[in-house]
């Protein structure tokens, strides 16, 4: 036991930061198509975006209240919760 | 159990400075994978022998002449100048107990997780008369590279006139809609260039991933040039002539000037060696951490998984390898791993400017990764040209974000 707990205690000075960046459910897949970066691609990249407009725009896209060819299964997928926890965190990487 | 992994940290603590990882497979699942656990600042080794991966999705484009085979193409570079140690080898053999790999050199690494992320494996004993030389007359092109280059000269040498013939696997197999996907591209090649020829799928199943989509597009954009026989039409291939590129099914024999065998598959031999993969062939893990259901400290991700309803995709690998190294770091804190929630997304090509997709939105239930209901399905029929075409735009978008993420 104790080695497990001195293990942990050297992971996390190790890696300090990741504590933080470990994703809520559902985010890691997010950048399937969303470039976190800066994207060059056609699809909107999410960084630079607010926690606000993503939680927004999910709502919209699971109500079917906005046009979309994807993200309306996506959004479908995820509860108002959920959805809050990874706005915040593509927010947080902004 | 918890005295193997207790001894793991203590030699981690005192032999090694920190954990060692090894990934075996270096592809959309390995790659990402090794990356996410280095970016942990873990000790991270991925073992993969080709230090330029061919990517499958868009081979089809390439087999339709639409593309160059050197778009498919990505270096193993930036995964390295990250931190990971590419060890640039076959692994051939893995012991579980002693928590060691084996490679191809004789030189052998020890871990303390193994994330194992090779692929399939094409199984040229499973269908009478198509093995590897077969393969050279008949290409298979399921995996990229040479391969899918053959079937592209082959098209390309048929004279107009001549008819192709597509052998289907039945389930489960490396992309799901892999297989008319080609079709729909290769019948664009054959409209636009070769236009009294003639494709046939024989296939052993009598469904197929978005089948409505599929077949609604052949129809207005391939009228009388694709022909699909289901398993109950007689589409099931039971052996193969390569030499007279002559088909059996149980209702005749098809011959064609170009014949694509696309073979039943099997999780890649490294997990078979390694004692990871069950009598279906593939390897049942757990929807939470991806660690094999049969070996401890074996996480299995990818096409080699039985991943419950996610399909056998790029995406999926991708989207596991990052729940798997989340899960791995929580379980070397000792920290119990969260719940995931994992999507995939499938786009299509059916024609350069009309794209359709399959996505789903999954998470463990009762022991697999499960639909989440009321999420997901496909593209919604009767769409305008103008929706395919954008679905079209966002399947190039979604190669290039993700080959990024991967390797660039
Ligand atoms: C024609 C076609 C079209 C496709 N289109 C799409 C698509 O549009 N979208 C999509 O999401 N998916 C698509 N796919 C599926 C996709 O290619 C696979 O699902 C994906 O590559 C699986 O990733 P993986 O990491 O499990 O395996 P792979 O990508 O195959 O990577 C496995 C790697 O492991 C290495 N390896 C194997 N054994 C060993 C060993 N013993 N030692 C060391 N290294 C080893 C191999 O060299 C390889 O580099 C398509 C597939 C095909 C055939
Ligand atoms: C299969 C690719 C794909 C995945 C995976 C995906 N998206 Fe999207 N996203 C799109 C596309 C394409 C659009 C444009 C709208 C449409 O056509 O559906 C979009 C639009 C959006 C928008 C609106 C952005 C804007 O500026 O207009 C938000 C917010 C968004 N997605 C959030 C997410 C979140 C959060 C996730 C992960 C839970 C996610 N997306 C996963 C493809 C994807």
């Amino acid at each position: 036991m104790r080695t497990i707990i001195v293990a942990a205690i050297l992971l996390a000075a190790i890696a300090p930061a990741s504590a933080q960046s470990v994703a809520p459910p559902g985010a890691a897949a997010c950048s399937g198509c969303h470039a976190l970066g800066v994207g060059s691609a056609s699809i909107p990249p999410l960084s630079g975006q607010t926690p606000e407009s993503i939680v927004t725009a999910m709502q919209a896209f699971r109500m079917g209240q906005r046009q979309a060819t994807v993200m309306d299964r996506i959004a479908k997928g995820f509860s108002d919760e959920e959805t809050r926890a990874i706005a915040d965190w593509v927010g947080q990487k902004r | 159990m918890l005295g193997g992994s207790a001894t793991a940290f203590s030699r981690s603590l005192f032999g090694q400075a920190l954990p060692h990882l090894i990934v075996i497979g270096g592809g959309f699942g390995g790659a990402t994978c090794a990356r996410e656990l280095k970016r942990h600042g873990l000790n991270v080794t991925l073992v993969e022998p080709n230090l330029i991966y061919t990517a499958c999705p868009f081979s089809n484009a390439v087999i339709a002449g639409l593309r160059p085979i050197e778009a498919q193409q990505f270096r193993l570079d930036v995964v390295k100048q990250g931190g990971v140690v590419v060890a640039q080898q076959w692994a051939v053999r893995v012991e579980p107990g002693a928590r060691r790999v084996f490679l191809v050199d004789g030189s052998s690494l020890q871990y303390d997780r193994l994330v194992l992320a090779p692929g399939i494996d094409l199984r040229f004993d499973a269908l009478p008369g198509y093995d590897e030389a077969a393969s050279a007359m008949l290409p298979h092109a399921w995996k990229a590279g040479e391969q899918t280059e053959l079937l592209r000269r082959q098209l390309e040498a048929m004279e107009d006139g001549g008819t192709v013939i597509i052998a289907a696997p039945s389930n489960p197999f490396r992309c799901p809609p892999g297989p008319y996907e080609r079709a729909s591209l290769i019948a664009h090649y054959l409209k636009t260039h070769k236009p009294r020829s003639k494709l046939i799928i024989l296939d052993a199943k009598d469904t197929f991933s978005k089948q409505r989509l599929f077949q609604a597009a052949w129809q207005e954009l391939y009228p009388n040039l694709i022909e699909w026989v289901s398993l109950s039409s007689g589409g099931k291939v039971n052996e193969v002539n390569a030499k007279t590129r002559t088909l059996t099914t149980d209702f005749g024999h098809h011959t064609g000037d170009v014949v694509n065998v696309i073979p039943p598959q099997r999780a890649g031999q490294i997990t078979h060696v390694a004692g990871a993969a069950d009598r279906s062939g593939w390897c049942p893990i757990d929807p939470v951490t991806f660690e094999s259901r049969l070996q401890p400290n074996i996480h299995v991700i990818g096409d080699s998984s039985i991943a419950g309803g996610m399909p056998k995709s790029a995406f999926s690998a991708n989207a596991q390898a990052k729940v798997c190294a989340a899960a791995i770091v929580s379980l070397l804190r000792g920290q119990p791993p969260s719940a995931p929630k994992l999507i995939n997304t499938c786009y299509s090509l059916v024609a350069p400017d009309y794209g359709i997709s399959v996505a789903g939105v999954y998470r463990p239930a009762n022991g697999v990764l499960t639909d989440v209901e009321g999420a997901g399905g496909t593209s919604p029929p009767n769409a305008p040209p103008s929706f395919r075409s954008l679905e079209a735009t966002y399947a190039q978008a979604w190669f290039e974000t993700i080959t990024t993420e991967v390797f660039g």
